[in-house]
């Protein structure tokens, strides 16, 4: 597997070193790394899973509004960063581990290295009251 | 054939003097050779003497920068070709976020930095933006990409036919990396030095030194020897000698460094006026 422009391997330890919870993923949305606070959320380990395609961790990433409706991708901040290529936030519902019904923040951010070459986003995301 | 001479493989600060006279005091600066073809990775202070040796058929010349830091630019304006108005010289160097690379070479041709402007030359040079990009030179293929080290800097992989060298002589290979040594996914500078049959790499300090100058940019001699490791490279010669550290401390380290180690490629210090044929 060829290795990651520096950028993204800069993101990786970066995250790594925060209690924030954050993924990384590549411009197609596939999850290259979440660290640990986020892995606690959803239940993952990071060492186990590896990154996932987008197609699997949309699977386990299961948003919803306050009235239970799930949320279309489309309307997802970090899914709205990788088409746009801007920063992006928003709230929404997802399920913890042990089934409770948590609400959470996020802000998405493009990573946009020199010159102008688009590598993918950073998604930083946190529990809050609703 | 790939012809690489050093011309300096000192770090940060020219360090003239008798103690160090084997391993030599100029900073950064190699050259590349495959006929009249002419690179020139840095342009540190042992620019000034490679200008005075050029092979004076050499009628068109690239200098390569890896970054701007002093001591990989501090012997442009003493290089003589640059004053020769038979010889055309091409000026490659790292893209930024803001300033064109020509707006920040002329800070280093302008007062109070040097009293000649890049205008003022018989022939202003060409310049090249580079990121992530390949490229050719005569027969060279050249990568270029980023690696770990404070501000926008590359390091280079030159293959001639079959032969590949990497030049990464200023690379923090430990912070740029996860799960360092055995990940090299994630690991700065892997591409650039895969399998390559010569690195040239950082390697200027001892592990307690390092410790102590986390996020400078550069990498500990064990560091180094891992990286190349990962990387199954045939031979590394070791860059970038602190200029505090004398021939025979540099011996000391690298002995240290290399303590109950049975690497399987050749290793070496990288020593001003080496030569080697690929």
């Amino acid at each position: 597997m060829p290795a990651q422009p520096l950028e993204l391997i800069l993101g990786r330890q970066f995250v790594d070193t925060l209690s924030l919870p954050a993924f990384l993923v590549d411009p197609e949305g596939n999850l290259l790394f979440y660290n640990e606070p986020a892995g606690v959320i959803f239940g993952l380990n990071f060492g186990e899973t590896g990154g996932m395609r987008v197609e699997e961790w949309s699977t386990v990433f299961t948003p919803f509004d306050e009235y239970g409706k799930p949320i279309d991708p489309e309307e997802l901040p970090l899914v709205k960063t990788l088409r746009n290529q801007t920063p992006n936030s928003g709230s929404f519902y997802i399920h913890s581990m042990n089934g409770d019904k948590i609400h959470i923040k996020v802000n998405s951010f493009p990573i946009i290295a020199r010159p102008e070459r688009f590598l993918g986003a950073l998604a930083l995301f946190w529990k809050t009251d609703p | 054939m790939m012809k690489i001479r050093v011309w300096g493989c000192r770090g940060s600060l020219p360090a003239p003097g008798p103690e160090n006279n084997y391993y030599g005091g100029n900073t950064s600066c190699v050259e590349v050779t495959d006929g009249e073809t002419c690179l020139i990775l840095d342009a540190g202070s042992g620019i000034q003497r490679l200008g005075r040796f050029i092979d004076p058929k050499i009628k068109e010349i690239h200098i390569l920068l890896t970054h701007l830091h002093i001591d990989h630019t501090m012997g442009m304006g003493f290089f003589l070709p640059l004053y020769n108005p038979s010889v055309k010289v091409h000026f490659w160097g790292p893209s930024s976020s803001v300033t064109p690379l020509l707006l920040r070479l002329r800070r280093y041709f302008s007062p109070p930095f040097f009293p000649v402007r890049l205008a003022d030359l018989p022939n202003h040079p060409e310049i090249h933006e580079l990121a992530f990009n390949d490229f050719s030179i005569g027969e060279f293929q050249i990568h270029s990409e980023y690696v770990c080290h404070p501000g926008p800097t590359l390091g280079f992989r030159v293959r001639l036919g079959k032969k590949t060298f990497a030049y990464i002589p200023d690379h923090e290979v430990r912070l740029g990396s996860t799960h360092f040594p055995t990940n090299p996914e994630w690991t700065s500078g892997f591409e650039l030095a895969n399998k390559v049959d010569l690195l040239f790499h950082d390697g200027g300090y001892t592990v307690p030194e390092y410790e102590q100058k986390l996020g400078w940019g550069h990498s500990a001699v064990e560091d180094t020897l891992d990286f190349a490791t990962l990387c199954q490279v045939k031979h590394l010669a070791i860059f970038h000698h602190e200029p505090n550290n004398t021939d025979a401390q540099l011996e000391s380290i690298f002995a240290d460094s290399m303590k109950g180690k049975d690497l399987g490629f050749e290793v070496e210090l990288c020593r001003e006026g080496a030569e080697y044929f690929l």
